[in-house]
C-alpha cells in the first residue's frame, strides 16, 4: 500500500492504495464520487474523462500514483453554490442526453475544448469530442451543447 | 493489473539508477500503452519507474534548423507548440492526429519511440525527416534506432532523453486511419531535406522504413506524377482483421500522393 494524495475539486484528500489503482477507481471506490465512469476501460469511450492540472484526461488509463499532488476535477466539482457550470446548463437546455452515461466525461472534455479555443467552430467541436462516445444521441444536440455554451462561457 | 511496486524518481539520474536496480521493472511515461497493456495482463513487470514528471525530459527548442523535443514533451504539447508548427508544420499536424485529444494530453513521444508499435505515427516522422534519437547514453540516427516490430536499438535500461528533428525544406504527413481506433493503417511522411528525398512508410509492415523507389522517383522530379504510377509490393506487409497486405500496399502509394501534394509537390 502507498499514500496517494491530491487535490479534488478544490478538497485536499489522501487515501491508503494499491500501487496499481487507477485514477478512477480512486475517485469512485476510495472516494465514492461516482459521476466519474467506467465505459470501455480501454481508453476509447470517454466516459472516465477528468480534468488533472488543466488537461482532460482518461482516468481509466491513468494510476491514482501519477496523479500525485494534483489538482483533478471531476463531474462533482463543477456546479458552485447549487448552480450549474454553464457547460451543464447548456447540455440541460439543448437535450444533450438521452441516457446520460456519457455525459459526464463528454461534459470534462466539452470544457476543457472550450477552455483551450474560445472561439471553436462547429468543426472544432466535432474533431474535439472524438475520444467520447455517445450511443444515444447522434452528437448532434451535444454539438450544439457546446457551441451554446461556449459563447456564455466568454467566447 | 497484476501488483507492482510504484517509483517516482526525481531526476534522470535517480530514474537510470531505479532501472538498473530492477531489471524486471519498466519504465512508465504517459503510461498510455503501457497501463492498458498491464490491464490486460500481458506484461507483469515487479517496478514502475514513472518518469512523466521529469523536467529534464520535457520541453521544444529550436535553433537555426534543429527542433529539439524532450523524450517527455506530450503529443497535444507538440501539436499546440507555435515553434514546431513554425519550424516543421508537418510534425505538428502529425501529432494532432496520434489518438484523441485526452491520450494527447499524456502520450509522450519517447515513450511513443520507445514502444515502436507498427501503427504509431511518430517513427514515421523520426524516420521521414532523419532525425536522431538521444539517450542516457548515446545518439542514435533515425534509421538506425527502428529494428522491428516493437523492437528498437536501445539497450535494457536506456532511456529516450531528446529527439532533435532537422528542419526540411519542406514536408507532410498522411495517414490513412483505422476509424475506430485512429491507429495508422498506412501513414507516408514524405520530406525534402538538406540531404534529399526521404520517403518514410508507418503502420504498413513490422516497423516504419523508408520506400526507395519513391525517394529515386521524387529525386528526380518532386511532383505527384513522379508517385502515381508506383506499385509497391504487398510482401512482408501487415494483414489483419483491419486490411489485407494487397490493400495497404494499394494505400501506400494514395498515401504517398497526398503527401507530396501536402509538401506543394
Amino acid at each position: 500500500m502507498a499514500t496517494v494524495s491530491m487535490t479534488v475539486n478544490g478538497n485536499k484528500v489522501s487515501r491508503d492504495v494499491e500501487p496499481r489503482t487507477l485514477l478512477v477507481q480512486y475517485i469512485r471506490e476510495h472516494l465514492e464520487l461516482t459521476g466519474t465512469h467506467v465505459g470501455c476501460d480501454t481508453s476509447q469511450c470517454g466516459a472516465c474523462v477528468v480534468h488533472v492540472d488543466g488537461q482532460s484526461v482518461k482516468s481509466c488509463t491513468i494510476l491514482a500514483a501519477q496523479a500525485e499532488g494534483s489538482q483533478v476535477t471531476t463531474i462533482e466539482g463543477l456546479a458552485k453554490d447549487g448552480k450549474l457550470h454553464p457547460m451543464q446548463e447548456a447540455f440541460r437546455e439543448h437535450h444533450a442526453l438521452q441516457c446520460g452515461f456519457c455525459t459526464p466525461g463528454m461534459i470534462m472534455s466539452a470544457i476543457d475544448l472550450v477552455e483551450k479555443n474560445p472561439k471553436l467552430t462547429e468543426e472544432d467541436i466535432r474533431h474535439g469530442l472524438e475520444g467520447n462516445l455517445c450511443r444515444c444521441t447522434g452528437y448532434h444536440n451535444i454539438v450544439k451543447a457546446i457551441a451554446a455554451a461556449a459563447k456564455t462561457m466568454g467566447g | 493489473m497484476y501488483a507492482f511496486n510504484y517509483h517516482k524518481p526525481k531526476s534522470l539520474a535517480d530514474a537510470q539508477a531505479l532501472v538498473a536496480k530492477f531489471p524486471d521493472g519498466k519504465i512508465l511515461a504517459g503510461g498510455h500503452t503501457l497501463i492498458p497493456t498491464l490491464k490486460q495482463r500481458l506484461a507483469q513487470p515487479t517496478d514502475l519507474i514513472d518518469i512523466g514528471g521529469l523536467a529534464e525530459l520535457k520541453g521544444i527548442t529550436v535553433s537555426g534548423s534543429t527542433v529539439s523535443i524532450g523524450a517527455g514533451t506530450k503529443h497535444g504539447e507538440v501539436a499546440d507548440s507555435a515553434d514546431v508548427k513554425k519550424a516543421i508544420p508537418a510534425l505538428a499536424a502529425l501529432a494532432a492526429l496520434i489518438g484523441d485529444r485526452q491520450v494527447r494530453n499524456k502520450g509522450t513521444m519517447g515513450g511513443s519511440l520507445a514502444n515502436n508499435d507498427p501503427a504509431a505515427d511518430y517513427p514515421g516522422a523520426i524516420l521521414g525527416l532523419g532525425a536522431t534519437v538521444h539517450t542516457t547514453k548515446r545518439a542514435i540516427k533515425a534509421d538506425d534506432f527502428l529494428k522491428g516490430m516493437f523492437e528498437t536499438a536501445l539497450d535494457e535500461g536506456e532511456i529516450i532523453t531528446k529527439v532533435e528533428f532537422p528542419v526540411p525544406k519542406r514536408a507532410a504527413y498522411e495517414k490513412f486511419r483505422n476509424p475506430a481506433s485512429r491507429y495508422v493503417m498506412v501513414g507516408a511522411f514524405v520530406a525534402e531535406t538538406a540531404s534529399g528525398i526521404r520517403v518514410a512508410i508507418t503502420g504498413a509492415g513490422p516497423t516504419a522504413y523508408r520506400w526507395a523507389d519513391a525517394e529515386k522517383a521524387l529525386g528526380a522530379k518532386f511532383a505527384v506524377a513522379s508517385v502515381e504510377k508506383l506499385v509497391h509490393t504487398s510482401n512482408g506487409l501487415n494483414a489483419d482483421i483491419h486490411a489485407s497486405a494487397e490493400y495497404r500496399a494499394h494505400l501506400i502509394t494514395v498515401m504517398t500522393k497526398r503527401a507530396v501534394a501536402g509538401a506543394g509537390g
